[in-house]
Formats: structure tokens, C-alpha cells, sequence
């Protein structure tokens, strides 16, 4: 038998050691550009490396072939470090055809690596991406490291004992792309050949084109003149324990899990299709061994009505959506806001307004969260900082639910979503249990209040099937402690302001935030996704000798005790959003501080210099 | 041997709150016959959930000393989906109202069905907006003049029956509030059918839209304006002097002193195919006799039991869920 070493021999060229890498790999959206990102990611991760990811793909499913609207394009940062974004500018690019090349070199790093398949630079190709001249002979890329691989000949040619038509082996680029990747970086194939195995377990001859393709990219590189080195990242220094790769949504979901098993509970997820959430839906519809009831409603409305029911039921309730989904569900949040039924409500942000770009990544949502229903409907909000981070924003929103008895909004967006990081399993004796309480009796004498309140201003959860409970909920105010319809006017005044205050007191019950960095001069606030390059760009501010704090908030409704204290210290608030401001409005609402904003609304994630830059503008 | 339960008066299932319809409204009846045929079934009020939209019909909750959720315009078939897939044991009855199923809530009343989750639809059918005061609804017939439409509605109406059975219902019927026995059988039946159980119910509206279903009210009217259908039995109406043929497609008054009952239209409702329910649905006044009754009973697995054995059948498979399962499963490495 061939070991793996056989076929895919260490190289004999000389090796270069770096901290980290980032690589992107663009393509059409037919490329299969998404899944040789996911594979150098794992492979990365399983070396040792910290990674980042952040596939950036069209909204297309098939846009147009070789049109600059089709490129696909997947980042990834592997490092011998701890890192907390997909990098910004890029070590190296791989480029399967013209679009892709003009879209994406602006990121390449002066002198970084490029890989391009010259077979896709004919003169239809070049028309395609709208050029006049081929970008590989007018100068375009005279500044890289240009390495010109006849990617789709070669391919051919590598899979040609499979016998497999010219249009199936063209199919196979992807995979010399990524033997040359892999080559390049020394990356272990041992966990692609199993991936190659699986996927294509039903098609053999497939599989085994896979495999000569990424055995040809991987000799390419060992063999031709063109590369003089090869890379080696090593392992960073993780802290010690089991990891694995995640994405944010993944993480969400097992983190539903999770909590539901922590309480005790079934769960229940009513859910409408909608980019970047669905992948929620997806990975619970697989864990039905769990207790897990997914419903795919027949629109957002009734998704988050159906959980509302569930809640009613007993069940740990779920609905999962994007902006526009949310902005529908806002009356059936609000009766669950009033019904006062623990639930949770997931918007995965993604670019607006209206259908906006669904495909990208943004904060815009935040002022619907807060500020998103009729009526005085606030609501506890908890933001994800990072794919990882989704998982125990998932157990801790639902502590909160219960714990108060209300709905709460998590917010994630698409780069949280989509992007990759290794997470380290959790020790699952240590997760603290969730502790329901249903009632079985009546609370007042003989007679059962559905709104009467404990210390947390919480009402009794009394599940149907219950006897002697028998209550009514709905939608018109109610009367505290009876629920009864009530119009009483100085009724309305207390059911409005307990409803505020239980929100407010969630921030009894959650940690007071903490400062990274110094605690004079100027201070950065970041919610949500954009923590991983605030915290980089404040870190490397600090080793450049500039005086800035750092506070992530993981709350949103309500803030953190502690934040006027802290804001307070400072000369200086920079509250980098992507969006128009809709943080600072906020903070400069509550505390009264002329915060300055530092607003990306482009569909893509903040680089890290784009905020020290922003850090350094303001700071003496 | 059994343990004698307590039995239950329909006074058990009303609740301490003050109805509040007007005087004469035909929702009273609606709320009287239930309560009757809930402690006729032997229903305990614990285990019975009525989910409304809104609407002076959706009040109905209110009323009853049962479990209840009085929710949005429209979406009552949707919580009441949520509430039957995790609880399928309770019995589930949503309450609605020409506007709130078929305009506001025409979306859900249609999955709903489809989907044949096991609930009881209750349609108060007044072919009006009642709470609103008084703006024409879309089962009002075309020239209703309304406050929104002062020179008559120009919309066609749709037929509650016929879109329940377009949407693939496994039960349907048609009752009116005053035709006590009738209501009270047909909400025994719908009760007992396993799957989402749809009735109409004319109810008159006496302040907005007062005598809309006078036709198959009065006594002076109402045996030639209706038709009671009976499973198995031939449609005959007007005191056994008329009934319906078939005439192609087309069905047809005949006499019956002129045509023999074996050439009659012969109901069945438990026929798989929804032709014959659909061609009753479109028999209406002043055409035809409109059928009152039982258009459609059949059986089909209800989307509640499906959704629970989804999941009985994985924990089979697989095991009850593992978290320390799931979350290694896939590549892991270790550090340190």
C-alpha cells in the first residue's frame, strides 16, 4: 500500500518560517472556491494553527461565469499566534480567471505571492471581466510575485486516467489549486484524502480525479522552477485542551442545544429560509435526537408565531432570521414581549436596507433591535463577538430568558456566521444547569395570577395541562397579577415601566465589563463582530505607545452597569461600527458623551488598520 | 374497572370575565354550544387551549375557563402549530373570523391545513369588519356598501369552504350559530376528526351586517335555502320535495316527484378525491341550497404526530442527543 507520504512527499526545497499567513483564494462562484477555503482552514487548524475566516461570496447562486458579479473569494489567516480576524492585507492570492484577479489584487500585499491559472486569460475570458488587456501582460501585476499556472491543462491532464469528460476534470481546478496551496504552506492532505472520501463515497471515479488533481498541484510545486520555497507556519500556543474548527452558526446552534439540554428542555425552532441564517436551521434540523422540533413555517410570520405557541407550550423556543425577516417578525416579538414567555429571537445582520446585500456582512440592525416594535417593547439584546462566542451567548441568552421571563434578541451578522475559528470544546460537567420552575399550584389562595411577580419581577412559566392553572394571555394589556384585560390608565403606566425595569435588571445578573488597555486617553467601545480587529487594532496601539482602552460589549440592552463609570475616564470615545453610527447614538443618548464614530458600511469587515488609523486620529 | 371522574357542566368551562359582544351577536351561540360540547366530550379544561387572532370573534378565549392565548391579527393557526407540535396531547381550537383567516391570515389558514396539524378552525363567518366598525370583509358580497366602500365593494368574495378545500383540508363543514343541534353536532365532529378540522359558521353580525345570513336562517327560508348533508345519503332539501342531481359536472334542482332518489347526488365524504366537496362548496344561494354539514372527512397523517416521530425515530436510531458526542464529532486535535 502507498502512504500518504509516498504520494505526497515532503518537499526537498528550502523552508521558510512565518508567524502567519493570509491567504486568499478567488474564483467564480462555480469554482469551488468556498470549499478549498474550508479545507485549508481545517487542515490549518488541525496543524495547530489559530485561524480566521472570512468567505465572501455573491448572493447568486450561479452569477454569470467569469463576470466580475461571480467571484467567490475565501480568506483565511492561519497563524502561529493568537489572532482574532481574517488578516487584512494579503500574504498571497490565488486567481482563477481574470474577475477575479482585478477584483481582489487591491488586497495583495506589495511583493505577496500570486497564483493565477493562465489557462483562463484568453481574450473571451478577459471580455467577461470587462478588460481591454490581459492584466498578466499589461503591467497589472508587475509589483507581485506572479507565478502563472496552466491550472486547467494540467488538470486535464493529471485526471485524464479517470477517463472523465473535459467538462467533469475541468471540475477538478479546485483541487490543483489546492495541492499547490497546500504544498506552498506545508499543509497536512491526510484530512482532505478523508474529505475527498466521504463527499464522493458514491462516485468513485470522481473521488480518485480529486486525488490526482491534488497530487498534481502539490508535485507541481515540488517540481517546477517556479516556486524557490515553501512556507512552514508553526503551531501557536493555544491554551491546553480539545479543539475543533467552528463557524458561528454552528456554534449558535450547538449552543441551543446545549442550553436546552442545561434546562431540561425540548426545543423548538420556527424558522423562515433567509441568508446568512439559515445554516441555524440546517444544523438543528440534523439534532432531532436531541429533542430538537424545527419548523420551516410558511414565512417569517409565522415562524416566530409558531415559537411563541411553543413558548406558550413549555418548549425552549427559537426563531432565526436576517434583518428583513426581523423587521416582519416585530408585532409577534412585541407579543411575546408583553405575553412575557421566555424566548430567544436570532437576527444574523446582514447588509440593508430592504434586501440590501445579503450575502455581506453589517451592524445596521441595532436600532431595530432596540427600537423595532410598536409600543414600549424593550427587550434584552446580546451580541456575539466572534463564530466561538456564539455558543455561550446561545446558553446565557437563555438563562436570561427564564431567569426573567422574557424574549431575547441575539444579535450575530454574516462574517460571525460564515467565518471559521477553532473553539475549544467545553468541559460539559462544568456548564452550570438552567433551573426552570413551573408551577403546579395556585399562588394566591385558590386562585392562580399568571401575572404575579417574583424578585426578578418574572411571572409564573404555567404550562397548559396543568390543572387548576387555567389562564388566559393576549395581546391587549393586562391587568398586573390577574392578567385580565385591563384599560386602567395607571395600570398601563406600571405594565409599561415593570416591563422596562425587568430588562434593565438583567444587568444585576450579568458580569460588569471589563477594560483591555489603558484606562486613560482614549477608549474604544465595539459591539458584535468587529471585536476581533478592534482588539488587534487597540493592542497594536498600545505596543505603539498610544494611550487607548478597549471595552467590548456582550450586552446591548441594557449596557453594562459599569460603562458610565468607565466612560468617564477617558478624553476621548471612538465606537467603530459597521454601520452609521447606531452604537454611539445610543451611548451618546445614556451617558451624555461626545462620542465619535468610525463607520465602514461596505458590505465587508473592518481591517485592522483601518481602525488604528481611526484610533490614532483622535488620540494626543 | 374505572375510577368515576368529576363530570363537567358547560358552566365549568366559562371563566369569570364579562362577555362583552353586543346584544344579539351570533358569537353568544358559538360560545354557549361549545362549552356544551366540551363537557358533552368530557374535555377537561386544563388540557383544552383556544388560540384566537383578532377580531370580536378572536375575543373568545377570554370566555372560557380553559387555557388560552388571545394573539395577533391572523396568526392564530401559527401559534397554535407551534403549540401542537410540542404538545400534541392538548386539544387545540383556534377561533377566528372572515377578515382574520382569510385576508390578514389567508397565508397561515392555507399551510394550516395543508399541513392538517390537529386543531379545530372555528370560522365566525360575518362577511364583515365588526370591531373596526363596519368595513366590508373578503367573504362580503360584491356591492357591499360599507363605510369604506360607499359605493359598494367591487372585490369578489372568496369561499371559506372551497379555499380549505383547495388547501388540501382532511375535514371540513359549514354550521350556522342559530342551528343549535346542528352546531353542537358539527363541533362533535370536528372534535373528533384526527387533523385540522375547518368549520364555517354564518354568524350574524346585528350591528354592522344585520340578516346577511337571513336566507338560511329563517324558518320561512331556510329549508329551501339549505341543504343538510348527510354521509352516504342523497342531497334532498325543501321537506323531501327537492333534491340534487347531477347533471355532467353541473349539479341541478330537481323535483321529486318527477325523479327518483337513486338518480340524486349521493354525498360521501370520505372519498379521497375533493371534487365533490369542492363542487358542494360552490353550490350557493340563491342558485342552489347551500350544503350545510360535513363536505369533507378523510384521513391523513397530521403534522403534529409527523414532527414527534421525526424525532422518536432519531433518538431510536441514534441515541438520546450527547453533547460530548457532538461536539467532537468531525476533526479535533489537542493541545498541551
Amino acid at each position: 500500500m502507498i502512504s500518504v507520504t509516498d504520494q505526497f512527499p515532503p518537499t526537498n526545497k528550502p523552508s521558510e518560517s512565518l508567524a502567519g499567513v493570509t491567504v486568499r483564494l478567488a474564483g467564480d462562484s462555480g469554482d469551488g472556491m468556498q470549499l478549498l477555503g474550508t479545507q485549508l482552514t481545517n487542515t490549518s487548524a488541525l496543524s495547530g494553527n489559530d485561524v480566521a475566516t472570512f468567505p465572501d461570496f455573491p448572493a447568486e447562486i450561479r452569477a454569470p461565469r467569469g463576470t466580475r458579479a461571480g467571484v467567490s473569494g475565501f480568506q483565511v489567516q492561519f497563524s502561529a499566534e493568537e489572532i482574532f480576524t481574517p488578516g487584512d492585507g494579503l500574504d498571497a492570492l490565488v486567481c482563477m480567471n481574470p474577475a477575479a484577479l482585478v477584483t481582489n489584487l487591491g488586497d495583495l500585499k506589495r511583493s505577496g505571492v500570486l497564483i493565477v491559472n493562465s489557462d483562463s486569460f484568453e481574450a473571451k475570458d478577459l471580455k467577461l471581466a470587462k478588460l481591454e488587456s490581459s492584466p498578466l501582460e499589461d503591467g497589472t501585476i508587475e509589483a507581485y510575485r506572479t507565478i502563472k499556472v496552466a491550472m486547467t491543462a494540467l488538470t486535464r491532464g493529471a485526471v485524464e486516467p479517470t477517463g472523465l469528460s473535459v467538462k467533469l476534470a475541468d471540475r477538478c481546478k479546485n483541487f490543483f489549486a489546492m495541492g499547490l496551496v497546500f504544498w506552498l504552506y506545508g499543509r497536512d492532505v491526510e484530512p482532505t484524502l478523508r474529505f475527498i472520501d466521504q463527499k464522493f463515497s458514491s462516485k468513485p471515479e470522481i473521488a480518485e480525479a480529486n486525488r490526482l488533481a491534488l497530487k498534481a498541484g502539490w508535485n507541481y510545486g515540488e517540481t517546477t522552477e517556479d516556486f524557490a520555497s515553501t512556507y512552514q507556519v508553526p503551531a501557536a500556543e493555544l491554551a491546553p485542551g480539545t479543539y475543533r474548527n467552528i463557524m458561528g452558526n454552528q456554534a449558535l446552534a450547538w449552543g441551543l442545544i446545549t442550553a436546552a439540554k442545561l434546562s431540561d428542555k425540548e426545543l423548538f425552532l420556527g424558522s423562515y429560509p433567509i441568508t446568512p441564517a439559515s445554516d441555524i436551521l440546517h444544523e438543528l434540523s440534523k439534532h432531532k435526537n436531541f429533542g430538537v422540533r424545527t419548523f420551516q413555517a410558511e414565512d417569517e410570520i409565522a415562524a416566530v408565531c409558531s415559537a411563541v405557541g411553543a413558548a406558550f407550550g413549555g418548549s425552549m423556543a427559537i426563531t432565526t432570521s436576517s434583518g428583513p425577516g426581523i423587521a416582519l417578525k416585530g408585532e409577534g416579538m412585541g407579543l411575546g414581549m408583553i405575553l412575557e414567555l421566555p424566548m430567544i429571537i436570532i437576527d444574523v445582520q446582514r447588509g440593508g436596507p430592504s434586501t440590501g446585500l445579503p450575502t455581506k456582512t453589517e451592524q445596521s440592525d441595532l436600532m431595530m433591535a432596540m427600537y423595532g416594535r410598536n409600543g414600549e417593547s424593550p427587550l434584552p439584546i446580546i451580541a456575539a463577538r466572534s463564530p466561538s462566542d456564539c455558543f455561550n451567548v446561545a446558553i446565557e441568552a437563555w438563562r436570561v430568558a427564564t431567569k426573567f421571563m422574557v424574549p431575547v434578541l441575539i444579535l450575530s451578522d454574516g462574517f460571525i456566521a460564515n467565518g471559521a475559528e477553532p473553539w475549544k470544546l467545553p468541559d460539559i460537567e462544568a456548564l452550570e444547569k438552567i433551573d426552570i420552575e413551573h408551577p403546579v399550584q395556585p399562588n394566591d389562595g385558590d386562585t392562580f395570577l399568571p401575572y404575579a411577580r417574583n424578585e426578578h419581577l418574572a411571572r409564573p412559566w404555567a404550562l397548559p395541562g396543568t390543572p387548576e392553572l387555567m389562564h388566559r394571555v393576549g395581546g391587549l394589556e393586562k391587568q398586573d397579577g390577574t392578567g385580565n384585560v385591563s384599560y386602567d390608565p395607571d395600570n398601563h403606566q406600571y405594565m409599561v415601566e415593570t416591563r422596562a425595569k425587568k430588562v434593565e435588571l438583567v444587568a444585576d445578573f450579568v458580569d460588569p465589563i471589563e477594560v483591555e488597555g489603558s484606562d486613560e486617553g482614549t477608549l474604544v467601545i465595539s459591539w458584535g463582530g468587529t471585536y476581533g480587529a478592534c482588539h488587534t487594532a487597540v493592542s497594536t496601539c498600545i505596543a505603539d505607545g498610544v494611550k487607548v482602552g478597549h471595552v467590548h460589549l456582550r450586552w446591548l440592552n441594557p449596557f453594562p452597569r459599569n460603562l458610565g463609570e468607565i466612560i468617564k475616564r477617558y478624553d476621548q470615545v471612538l465606537v467603530p461600527e459597521l454601520n452609521m453610527g447606531q452604537l454611539r447614538a445610543l451611548i451618546k443618548q445614556q451617558y451624555l458623551v461626545d462620542a465619535q464614530g468610525l463607520n465602514k458600511i461596505k458590505g465587508k469587515p473592518f481591517h485592522v488598520n483601518e481602525i488604528v488609523d481611526g484610533i490614532n486620529a483622535i488620540s494626543k | 374497572m374505572s375510577t368515576e371522574l368529576p363530570v363537567l357542566k358547560p358552566a365549568d368551562f366559562a371563566s369569570d370575565q364579562d362577555v362583552r359582544w353586543c346584544p344579539g351577536c351570533g358569537d353568544y351561540s358559538i360560545l354557549a354550544q361549545m362549552k356544551k360540547v366540551l363537557a358533552e366530550l368530557g374535555k377537561t379544561p386544563e388540557n383544552t387551549v383556544f388560540i384566537s387572532g383578532i377580531g370580536c370573534s378572536s375575543r373568545f378565549p377570554y370566555y372560557m375557563n380553559t387555557y388560552g392565548m388571545h394573539s395577533i391579527h391572523g396568526r392564530a393557526p401559527a401559534f397554535a402549530t407551534g403549540l401542537k407540535s410540542t404538545r400534541p396531547e392538548l386539544d387545540v381550537w383556534v377561533i377566528t373570523g372572515d377578515g382574520d383567516a382569510l385576508s390578514i391570515g389567508g397565508n397561515h389558514f392555507m399551510h394550516i391545513i395543508r399541513r392538517n396539524v390537529d386543531v379545530n378552525i372555528i370560522l365566525f363567518n360575518n362577511a364583515i369588519y365588526g370591531l373596526t366598525k363596519g368595513q366590508y370583509s373578503p367573504t362580503s358580497k360584491v356591492g357591499t356598501v360599507t363605510k369604506s366602500t360607499p359605493r359598494g365593494s367591487i372585490d369578489h368574495p372568496l369561499n371559506p369552504v372551497s379555499v380549505a378545500i383547495a388547501a388540501e383540508a382532511s375535514f371540513v363543514a359549514r354550521s350556522i350559530d342559530t342551528n343549535i343541534k346542528h352546531l353542537v353536532k358539527t363541533l362533535i365532529r370536528a372534535s373528533e376528526h384526527k387533523g385540522t378540522s375547518f368549520v364555517e359558521v354564518y354568524q350574524n353580525c346585528n350591528v354592522f351586517n344585520d340578516g346577511t345570513w337571513a336566507y338560511a336562517k329563517d324558518k320561512a327560508t331556510k329549508l329551501d335555502t339549505t341543504v343538510e348533508l348527510e354521509h352516504g345519503k342523497p342531497l334532498i332539501f325543501a321537506n323531501g320535495t327537492k333534491g340534487i342531481r347531477l347533471n355532467g359536472f353541473t349539479p341541478e334542482i330537481v323535483d321529486l316527484e318527477k325523479v327518483a332518489q337513486d338518480d340524486l347526488l349521493f354525498h360521501d365524504e370520505k372519498t379521497d378525491n375533493s371534487q365533490l366537496a369542492f363542487l358542494l362548496s360552490r353550490m350557493r344561494y340563491p342558485e342552489f341550497p347551500e350544503p350545510i354539514g360535513v363536505f369533507r372527512d378523510i384521513d391523513r397523517p397530521t403534522y403534529d404526530d409527523m414532527i414527534n416521530s421525526q424525532v422518536d425515530d432519531a433518538r431510536a436510531d441514534k441515541g438520546d442527543g450527547e453533547l460530548g458526542k457532538l461536539f467532537s464529532s468531525g476533526d479535533t486535535w489537542t493541545v498541551g
